[in-house]
This record gives structure tokens, C-alpha cells and sequence, in this order.
């Protein structure tokens, strides 16, 4: 058996060593990653973050293009906005759905500048700070914000209506949210500096992915970060805390995409996807994901027919 | 190569919340907990199967079934029926722990040469001490070797705690790769690394102190 301890150790020094050298030569594993950008000419490499609607935005856009002769090539589901955000500098992706707020908010030093909240101011300071190389397009009149959201029994404990209502309590409540909020301003710094919340405890779960909404209708935390176009909220009969102090911008849904890969088909296609989403069709349609558990493909392709964009 | 986060002497103080060797120790405790529960399930039912030879399918086929189970998703399950909280976090582990423990009962028991349990039998010997004096001290070569992976395995994949809001080493990972700080996830990899090999370690020397002379100057 001597044996076996020599293989499991020598099992554990590759493993080390092969981690090592695969984070060693850079810093972000994403950087050394050909793979998006070195696709056929005139593809577009189009990718999402990891929650169902942006996966579903993400595939609406690929079939209006696709409808329109461009090659798409999916890369969905990669992760928070820290992540592809850098994935979309260095070219292993082109295209994205972003809210126009959460953008703002995640490049502009500090956050976004008081007063900046509503849709076309918030779209003016964007295309500011943008990085170098990639563009928005038009924003859709869709917006879905982040909530504070708890449940009808919490609201009425404590008689919350707004994020204010949750200072004096917040003490014996615990938050749950993408771990990405322990260190964003529009997490859990904004909550303290411009509303002066703080919390008992946070729980890193999902951007309020099914793991939240389970923590919230258990009780195991009592506030949970979710999306206001969430299905969840209405079928839980959840409460949205108001946001009187707009730490949470206007959140639109706007393509962001690379320059070098943008061009008039393209402009054209994307366009005419923002002109036809509402807060209302985005609600229904991500419903048939979240409730129905549709396929999010044929979920995109409905919406696209029944706005005669394909 | 950036180890900056490793190597920061904030992220080493203990009385910080998050801090490295916070999560490490609660590391440490979930492995633990998954390593006992899961002996105190496998090692008993391995010892029976290997001892009467009976429901041996049993073994080789949860074995072979418990190895294929995904423990991510087995992990989101339980949270979806228990909620939140340690004891969904120890179910996936434990049912990653028991296959390599249960299988190498077994197997160890099995390898053993029939004479020599024929000739404790012959002695005397009670069924019952047949085990625990001879087939038991024979098969602990085998049986520590599965003890050993499983404990590996577990050390690696306790990580997934991280996933649904508890701590251990995973958080290094999980939160360095939301907020990309990729700094974190590679100090995170390397502590679990060393701790995997620093078990494997004590786990090898425990191996040399329990195992009957006799038996290693046999090979």
C-alpha cells in the first residue's frame, strides 16, 4: 500500500503544479483565451452573465442577428460583471445584454454621481466612461433593477416599505445576495453609506438565482437580493422595498458591444430587438424560463416572432 | 503570478471574519464531520459484506453509484429540499465519502488470504474475533488506502460549500472569481492544495503507526 501513498501524493503535486502554472503565466485565465476572439471572420461571439435573464437576452440577440446572416458563436453564463466585463476587453466575447445602470455604476470610480438616475441621464454618463474599443447601442424601454426584497411576513414584522424602513432592524436581519456584493457599492457599501443599513449577517448565495428565493420563502435570510422582473416575487407574493434614495439607477437593458465586431446589419438587428422590449413582454417571457421551465431558445425565438423580428 | 492575496498578513488574522484561517478551519471541520459520518455508515457495512460474503452486488454497485453521483447537484438538491444550512453540505460529502470506505472494506476483507481465516477459525476463534484480531488487522493496508482517497477527495470538494453561502476554503474561490480577483481564487487553490497534501501526509504516517509490523515487513 506503500504504493498508493506515493500516488496520491505525487497525484496532489501535479495537481498543484498543473493549478500553478495555469494561473502562473497570467493573472486572469481569461486573457490567455483565444478562443472567442480567433473564431471564423465576421462571427459574433455574443455572452451573457449567469442568470437566466441575461442568458435569455443573450440568445434573443443571437437569433435576430442570426435571422439577419451573422454568425454567432454562444458564450453564455459567464459570470458576474467583474468577469466579463474583462472577457468583453479582451475579445473573447463581442456582444452582451447590460442594464445601463449596473454598467454605470461598476465603471464610473465611486458609482454613478448623485441626481444620475433616470434612464436617459444614466445613458449619457455611460457613454462616458465606457472602456476603449466597445460601444452601447440603443437602450430598450425595459428595465430590471435589483430589489431588496422580502417576504409578506417580514414586511409586515417590521412594517417595511422602503430600504429606509429597514434601518433600525436590520441588525437582527440577515441579507443574502451574489457574493459580488460583499464588495460593490450597489451591495452592501451603498446599503451603508447612503441609507446607513447593516445588516446582522450577509449570505453569499446567487444573483438572485433559486438558491435566494429558496433562503427567502424558508426564512434563512430575511432580505434577499432579486430582479424586479423576477417571476419569483409575484408567485411568493414578495414585497420590493422602495428605493427613495436611488442607489439602484435606472436599469435598461442596452446591447454593449465590441467596435470591431459592430457594424450597420448589426446596429440594425440589436436595434430593433431594444425598440420592441417592454418591462412587461421581458416579465412574461422570462416567466415561461423561471415558471414553465421552457427552453430558453424557443422562449427567444416566441418573443422574436411575436414582434415580426424574424 | 500574482500571491499577493496569500501572502497578505491581514487576510492571515485570525479574528478577521473571512480571514484564511477561518476558512480553513471551518475547511477542516466540515472534512471532518463528512470523513467521521460517512466511516461510522461505510466501514461497518463494508466489514459485514466483506466478513460474510453476503450482498457483495450491494457494495460494488452503490459504490459504482455513489462515485457517479454529481456532488454540485446533489449539493443544489438538498438545499432545495433542507434549505440552507451544514447538513445538506455534509449529505453530498458524506455520500462522496462512504463509496471509497465501503468498497475497500470490502475489498480488503476479500483479498485476504482463506487460509489464514480458516486457521484462526481452526483455533477457536469466535466469528467475532476473526474479525477484529485477523481479518480487520489484515485488510487495514486496503482499508487505510480508501480511507486515504476518500479523505482527498473530500478535502478537494468541500468547496462546494462556498457555493451555497457557508464558508471553508471555497469562499476564496467563489468570491474571487464574482468579483475577479483572481489573486484570491489562486490563494485559495494553493491552501487547499497544501492542506490535501499535508492530510495525505499525516495520513500516511498514521498508516505506518496502526499497520502490524509483521504485515509491512512483508512486503
Amino acid at each position: 500500500m506503500k504504493r498508493f501513498g506515493r500516488f496520491s501524493l505525487v497525484s496532489a503535486a501535479v495537481a498543484l503544479t498543473v493549478a500553478l502554472t495555469a494561473c502562473g503565466a497570467d493573472e486572469d485565465p481569461l486573457a490567455n483565451d483565444n478562443g472567442g476572439g480567433s473564431a471564423a471572420p465576421g462571427t459574433i461571439t455574443v455572452g451573457s452573465a449567469n442568470f437566466a435573464e441575461s442568458e435569455l437576452l443573450a440568445e434573443i440577440y443571437s437569433q435576430a442577428l442570426e435571422a439577419k446572416g451573422v454568425q454567432v458563436k454562444r458564450q453564455f453564463n459567464i459570470g458576474a460583471r467583474e468577469l466579463y466585463l474583462k472577457a468583453l476587453q479582451d475579445g473573447s466575447i463581442d456582444l452582451l445584454p447590460e442594464y445601463n445602470g449596473a454598467l454605470l455604476s461598476a465603471l464610473q470610480k465611486g458609482g454613478a454621481a448623485e441626481g444620475v438616475s433616470s434612464p436617459e441621464d444614466v445613458l449619457a454618463a455611460l457613454k462616458k466612461v465606457l472602456p476603449s474599443g466597445t460601444e452601447v447601442l440603443e437602450q430598450a424601454a425595459a428595465e430590471d433593477k435589483d430589489t431588496l426584497t422580502v417576504t409578506q411576513e417580514t414586511a409586515t414584522k417590521y412594517s417595511l416599505k422602503t430600504i429606509d424602513d429597514l434601518k433600525p432592524v436590520a441588525g437582527q436581519l440577515t441579507i443574502g445576495a451574489g457574493p459580488e456584493w460583499q464588495e460593490r457599492f450597489q451591495g452592501l457599501k451603498g446599503l451603508e453609506q447612503v441609507y446607513g443599513v447593516k445588516f446582522k449577517e450577509f449570505k453569499p448565495l446567487d444573483a438572485g438565482g433559486p438558491l435566494t428565493v429558496n433562503a427567502l420563502t424558508k426564512n434563512q435570510i430575511q432580505v434577499g437580493n432579486i430582479f424586479s422582473t423576477d417571476s419569483s416575487i409575484a408567485k411568493n407574493k414578495f414585497v420590493v422595498l422602495e428605493d427613495p434614495k436611488n442607489l439602484y439607477l435606472a436599469e435598461n437593458i442596452i446591447p454593449l458591444i465590441r467596435t470591431t465586431a459592430n457594424n450597420p446589419t448589426v446596429t440594425g438587428a440589436l436595434n430593433a430587438v431594444s425598440a420592441k422590449l417592454t418591462t412587461e413582454n421581458l416579465t412574461t417571457t422570462l416567466a415561461k424560463v423561471q415558471l414553465d421551465k421552457q427552453d430558453t431558445a424557443s422562449v427567444a425565438k416566441g418573443w422574436l416572432s411575436e414582434n415580426g423580428l424574424v | 503570478m500574482n500571491l499577493s492575496y496569500l501572502f497578505d498578513a491581514a487576510h492571515w488574522d485570525f479574528s478577521t471574519s473571512g480571514s484564511i484561517p477561518q476558512l480553513l478551519l471551518s475547511h477542516i471541520w466540515y472534512v471532518f464531520l463528512a470523513l467521521v459520518i460517512g466511516t461510522a455508515i461505510a466501514l461497518p457495512i463494508g466489514l459485514y459484506i466483506g466478513h460474510t460474503g453476503r450482498g457483495s452486488f450491494i457494495a460494488i454497485n452503490a459504490g459504482n453509484a455513489g462515485r457517479s453521483l454529481p456532488t454540485l447537484g446533489l449539493l443544489m438538491l438538498m438545499v432545495t429540499l433542507l434549505g440552507l444550512g451544514l447538513l445538506p453540505v455534509l449529505i453530498a460529502l458524506t455520500v462522496l465519502v462512504i463509496p471509497p470506505i465501503l468498497t475497500s472494506a470490502y475489498a480488503g476483507l476479500r483479498s485476504l488470504d482463506q487460509r489464514v481465516v480458516d486457521a484462526a477459525r481452526g483455533v477457536g476463534m469466535r466469528p467475532w474475533q476473526v474479525l477484529t484480531r485477523v481479518e480487520l488487522p489484515m485488510a487495514l493496508p486496503v482499508l487505510m488506502s480508501g480511507f486515504r482517497s476518500a479523505a482527498l477527495q473530500v478535502v478537494a470538494t468541500a468547496t462546494v460549500a462556498a457555493a451555497v453561502g457557508l464558508g471553508g476554503l471555497g469562499r476564496l474561490l467563489i468570491d474571487g472569481l464574482a468579483v475577479n480577483d483572481y489573486s484570491r481564487v489562486l490563494a485559495g487553490a494553493i491552501v487547499v492544495a497544501v492542506l490535501a497534501v499535508l492530510l495525505d501526509l499525516i495520513l500516511a504516517l498514521a498508516q505506518r503507526w496502526i499497520i502490524s509490523p509483521g504485515l509491512r515487513a512483508s512486503r
